[in-house]
């Protein structure tokens, strides 16, 4: 069973924030997901190998080549909000730490 | 334009005949989606202006017989950057992201001469089975407005069913191409695990994406996927090999073929009308020459379970990028940085999305890695050795692609789990790696159903060979959703 404090634990590592009642729901509803996922402890994996890609390609290699990267101008297009050509955020510092 | 009645070979044909312009081609689709996309609601943006420009463009040139799809309007799911043409992948993160880039399959599209229409409504970041988890709009059925489309890649095949366009892209991390096919009684097709570029497919699960095609006939799926497939220098996962065209074997029949039908594909909870048409797809297959024989794939039930862990764990990392600081939502009034991070995410996301942002974090979580992300991925080489089993003695696997027909819009939404399960027959597919298909095996109670064929890595041909055989002994592709458009 898991507790609205590991969903809320879990939230921050996720960077993610829900309202009381938002956790209340995710925690019910992690809970019913995680009851599923418990299936997998009867199977018997015992020395059995992790799968994480289907390809067993490995260290594909490119040419080292110099090659025109995007301009700035283009790559600046979907940023929310700029100044003098660079991306502007809120400050990182908080006034208390000043 | 009546993409009920035509082929892309046909359409070919006209254009070398000079019996229609890409330029009217192009102008009847954007009629068609103007007549029809009020019920349907499959498109997120049209791209009329720049697809004008493009038809004129071919028509001026003049249409060459070695580039069949030349010409040809397409659709492209909207997870799949387009350059200049907003990619929203349905999710409000990203409602006025407009790409600086074609994702690859953009671009082999455009260089075989096909003319983009517009970009197609999925569920948000292909994260659903039905549309509904869209942060736009939702789909519907083209058979039955009242019926999800299926998912994730329902804007592609409701748009492809109802005749709006003769096709179009998607992508398929668990079945979101062969579910929404199956839907709505078309021919979808996913290649193998590294046969199609996925660079400027905007990521979901990295190991079990795949981008491929939804067409209403298996031949039309086999030119496009002729276009798109091949190795690129941008998504290292691609595979370097030449197998010619997939279509080489179309016509050829399935006499000789063997054929496994896992006992667990027809077992609890698919619907018996369901399991019906399959058995009835199974006789006909034998009577046309190939040997069906049952099977076991034991681990099936544990493809779910394995998948939502998995999957999940990838998109929590994935999905990171999204931080509202270079692109996308970027939430007002935020004071500190860790405010935009945090705001922008929780403000950006849609439900679905952060239940699985959290389900991975929290299976890639201290403490619990070894449990759940770990054993997932033994239990992934499990179902893998599965299949492998029997691809020592079979050419093919069929059965059901979905264990129901299309449900009831708002049937399941509110149920994460009941809809998890509907994606159980083709999960295991991704987990494998393994090239899949849905073709239309006739209806239950109106309704499609769809045979999924599925076959060893890289024996994509195959596929196309028994799903056209199929196609062709019956009269499913006829018909057309009629009454209820």
């Amino acid at each position: 069973m898991i507790s609205k404090e590991q969903v809320a634990h879990v939230a921050e590592l996720a960077r993610l924030q829900f309202s009381d009642e938002e956790l209340q729901q995710f925690t019910g509803q992690l809970d019913e997901i995680l009851n599923m996922v418990d299936q997998l402890s009867e199977v018997d994996t015992e020395g059995v190998p992790v799968t994480t890609q289907s390809v067993l390609l490995e260290n594909v290699m490119r040419a080292d080549e110099a090659t025109m990267v995007t301009p700035r101008a283009e790559l600046m297009k979907n940023v929310p909000t700029e100044k003098d050509g660079l991306i502007q955020v809120p400050a990182i510092i908080d006034k208390e730490d000043d | 334009m009546d993409y009920f009645n035509t082929s892309i070979e046909q359409l070919h044909q006209d254009l070398l005949d000079g019996k229609i312009s890409s330029t009217q081609l192009t102008a009847d689709t954007f009629a068609a989606i103007a007549a029809k996309d009020d019920k349907i609601k499959a498109f997120l943006a049209l791209n009329e202006d720049d697809a004008s420009k493009t038809a004129a463009a071919i028509d001026a040139a003049g249409v060459d017989s070695s580039q069949i799809l030349a010409g040809i309007p397409i659709a492209i799911k909207d997870n799949i950057v387009t350059d200049g043409l907003t990619t929203t992948a349905a999710s409000k993160m990203l409602a006025n992201f407009v790409p600086i880039y074609d994702a690859t399959v953009v671009k082999k599209l455009k260089d075989a001469g096909m003319v983009i229409v517009g970009k197609l409504n999925m569920d948000e970041f292909a994260m659903g089975s039905s549309t509904e988890n869209s942060a736009m709009k939702t789909t519907t059925n083209a058979w039955d407005h009242t019926k999800v489309p299926g998912g994730s890649s329902g804007g592609s095949a409701a748009a492809v069913a109802s005749g709006e366009v003769i096709a179009a892209l998607g992508s398929d991390t668990g079945g979101s191409i062969r579910q929404p096919a199956a839907f709505n009684g078309i021919f979808g097709f996913k290649p193998s695990y590294g046969r199609v570029s996925r660079w400027g497919l905007i990521a979901f699960g990295s190991s079990l994406d795949a981008i491929g095609t939804l067409t209403r006939s298996v031949r039309d799926g086999a030119h496009v996927l002729n276009a798109i497939a091949g190795a690129d220098e941008r998504d290292t996962t691609t595979v370097d090999r030449n197998d010619g065209d997939f279509g080489i074997n179309i016509g050829k029949g399935v006499k000789g073929m063997k054929i496994a039908l896992p006992a667990e594909y027809l077992g609890e909870g698919v619907d018996p009308k369901v399991a019906d048409q399959i058995k009835k797809a199974a006789d006909q297959l034998r009577a046309m020459g190939a040997t069906v024989e049952t099977v076991s794939l034991p681990h099936t039930k544990y493809a779910v379970p394995a998948y939502y862990i998995i999957a999940s764990s990838e998109a929590s990392s994935n999905l990171q990028r999204f931080d509202g600081i270079r692109y996308g939502f970027r939430a007002q009034d935020v004071k500190t940085l860790d405010d935009v991070y945090v705001r922008s995410r929780s403000e950006g996301f849609g439900s679905e999305v952060k239940r699985r942002i959290m389900l991975g974090t929290f299976s890639l979580s201290a403490g619990f890695y070894d449990a759940y992300f770990k054993k997932a991925a033994q239990v992934r080489t499990l179902i893998t050795r599965d299949f492998e089993k029997v691809f020592a003695d079979y050419d093919l696997i069929m059965g059901p692609t979905t264990p129901t027909t299309a449900f009831g819009i708002g049937a399941k939404v509110t149920d994460p789990l009941t809809m998890y399960m509907n994606d159980i027959l083709t999960i295991p597919v991704n987990l494998a790696g393994l090239p899949a298909a849905s073709v239309n095996a006739g209806f239950a109670d109106g309704m499609p159903v769809g045979l999924q064929l599925i076959a060893k890595p890289f024996a994509e041909s195959t596929i196309f060979q028994a799903a056209a055989a199929f196609e062709d002994a019956n009269d499913y592709l006829q018909q057309i959703p009629g009454g209820q458009n």
